[in-house]
């Protein structure tokens, strides 16, 4: 149950893959509210539909039955220009491999999701610094993804997802390509972003340990909420 | 606007960034092009240095009268009387020598080409004194003029170019009597450069005419003399003739092969820019693929579809663009001005001419290759751009 004001709320969401005539249900009727300023860990085993839940929440995917709402906002409403259009606005993804733009420095990547906003070329630099600064990363603006360690690149991946200061941070296994010092300054700066910002943050994680760090944690199996608990 | 143009120019100097890493695949896309467009290239230059060749021959104010019914020189006939009355037309030029009119004769005969060692029809043509007068752009660049009267020729410089045996003191034998190579001339590149000049007078024996001549080219007054000319001519009850301007004439005489070598060229084009487009497709494919994690975290941060369908559509035609240039800019430097020679359908004789690389084939290729890369970009792009993004993130 979320704590105080929803900010997302899945109703009733199905959703149906078929692979040659074989159908899979990957989410059953599943109901989900998450509060505004939570942070929601998703846990399950592999095949769970947590993933698939994310990606309907973060408008890259769409549930086959019911519905989602992110603010006052039906997203599962809306058309593909629509969904690219709201994600810009609304979501910072935080990818497990970091998915970082190999060509491009540290503050270009940040820069990505600011492109998609009006904001003067000024604005966006003094965004991208202040991002950077946030994880830590700002003697490391310059650098190329391949010039930093695995932790140093989640971090330009969390500053990107934050840059524009979005409603929602979703993070698939984003401890899950570290090691345990470098994952746990991830999760520092997860929790930090919750507690000190007021981040509403939705994780998905095998990992216990990162659970943890969350204030509600959702166990799925098969496609349904098995157990849910306050970490 | 001004954010989509961001996004655009961003996501594409993304992709040229990467350009290196996919070096390999890229140059095989570039060559590809390069190659159709220097063989599209390469053949329509043949076709626009035959028609060069054989318009650039003539002038507006030289007539070419031959017999009534024939099309070339070859079928037509004259007899002494008739080039006669041609000469003794008013339109036509007088100087010192009197009329500029020359009654010639028109043979075939074979020599080897240095290329092949193989025997091609050359012609050989029989001319009166005022063949130089009509023709005010010959020169002899080595030896002399033949003498009158004498077994004489001398030879244009494209068929010294193409066959064997034609330097100045070579004898040939022709018509069953030894020829002495005296000379050689050029008019600048017409199709008389093609041709082996000698007197009329001892051509026509030496061939059994008789009095016989087969054209008479004459230099008019002015050009606007031509249709008095022609009119006079052609309603001269003593002569049954038939009246061209000479640049009509040799206009007329390449349109088949023109024609032919065009649409060859063309299909050729085709053919082979279909094998480039396979190439720049397999190319674009490949980067699109190589990039499935890129363009599906770009579209996941909210890019829209457009702006990586044209960075996917900006690369396809950067490379496009090089190998255009490329393949222009080869078949500039390898073809232009490349000496050749081919046969006349009219004559049945060989033509020496140079392949003519203009800027407007070269323009041609240039374009032909954008459109190769915009087919070859085209459907990797859109691939790209309705990438299922959740999908691709999970399997990238």
């Amino acid at each position: 149950m979320a704590s105080g004001e929803a900010l997302v709320r899945v109703q009733n969401v199905h959703k149906v893959y078929h692979r040659g005539n074989e159908r899979i249900d990957v989410l059953r009727d599943l109901d989900v509210n998450v509060g505004k300023g939570e942070f929601l860990a998703l846990m399950g085993p592999s095949g769970s539909g947590k993933s698939t839940l994310l990606n309907i929440i973060g408008g890259l995917d769409r549930p086959t039955e019911g519905g989602v709402e992110v603010g006052e906002r039906r997203i599962d409403r809306l058309n593909d220009g629509q969904l690219a259009s709201w994600r810009a606005r609304h979501v910072g993804f935080v990818f497990q491999f970091y998915n970082l733009m190999p060509v491009l420095t540290a503050e270009r990547n940040v820069e990505l999701p600011l492109l998609l906003t009006n904001l003067s070329r000024a604005k966006r630099k003094k965004q991208v610094e202040t991002a950077l600064a946030l994880v830590g990363l700002s003697d490391r603006a310059k650098h190329y993804p391949r010039q930093l360690s695995g932790g140093q690149e989640q971090r330009v991946g969390v500053a990107r997802a934050i840059v524009t200061d979005p409603t929602l941070l979703l993070c698939d296994e984003p401890t899950g390509d570290l090691d345990r010092k470098s994952g746990d300054e991830i999760l520092d700066l997860l929790e930090g972003l919750n507690q000190q910002h007021g981040k509403t943050i939705i994780m998905v994680t095998h990992d216990p340990l990162a659970a943890a760090r969350a204030t509600r944690v959702l166990h799925l199996d098969k496609g349904q909420l098995s157990s849910e608990a306050a970490a | 606007m001004l954010a989509f143009l961001d996004q655009v120019v961003a996501v594409t100097l993304m992709n040229l960034r990467a350009l290196k890493e996919r070096a390999a695949s890229s140059l095989v896309a570039i060559v590809g092009i390069a190659g159709v467009v220097l063989v599209l290239v390469a053949v329509l230059s043949i076709a626009e240095g035959f028609r060069a060749t054989l318009t650039s021959a003539g002038s507006p104010d030289t007539a070419l009268v031959l017999r009534a019914g024939s099309d070339t020189e070859m079928t037509s006939g004259l007899t002494l009387e008739d080039t006669k009355i041609i000469a003794d037309s008013p339109e036509v030029l007088r100087d010192e020598q009197g009329a500029v009119a020359s009654a010639e004769l028109f043979v075939i005969i074979a020599l080897p080409k240095i290329s092949t060692g193989t025997d091609a029809n050359v012609p050989l043509r029989g001319v009166q004194p005022a063949a130089f007068s009509v023709r005010e752009d010959l020169r002899i660049v080595e030896g002399r003029n033949f003498e009158p009267g004498r077994n004489e020729v001398i030879v244009g410089q494209g068929a010294q170019g193409q066959f064997a045996g034609l330097g100045v003191g070579d004898l040939i034998e022709l018509g069953q009597a030894q020829w002495t190579v005296v000379g050689v001339f050029t008019t600048g590149g017409t199709i008389a450069d093609s041709e082996l000049w000698c007197d009329a007078k001892v051509l026509q024996p030496a061939y059994r005419r008789g009095n016989s001549f087969q054209s008479v080219y004459s230099k008019l007054k002015s050009p606007e003399a031509f249709e008095a000319f022609k009119d006079a001519l052609t309603s001269d009850a003593r002569l049954n003739v038939k009246v061209m301007r000479e640049t009509d004439y040799y206009a007329g005489q390449s349109t088949i092969l023109i024609t032919l070598i065009r649409t060859l060229g063309i299909l050729i084009a085709i053919l082979m820019g279909l094998g480039a487009v396979f190439g720049a497709l397999i190319t674009m494919y490949t980067a699109v693929a190589s990039r499935t994690r890129e363009i599906a975290t770009l579209r996941a941060i909210g890019f829209a579809s457009m702006p990586v369908l044209i960075s996917v559509m900006a690369e396809a035609l950067l490379l496009a663009v090089v190998g255009g240039l490329l393949g222009a800019g080869l078949s500039f430097l390898v073809f232009n001005g490349y000496q050749a020679a081919t046969m006349n359908w009219q004559t049945f004789s060989q033509v020496t001419f140079a392949f003519a690389v203009t800027p407007k084939l070269m323009i041609l290729g240039f374009l032909y290759s954008l459109a190769l890369g915009f087919v070859g970009g085209f459907f990797p792009a859109l691939a790209a751009a309705r990438l299922p993004v959740a999908t691709a993130l999970r399997e990238a």
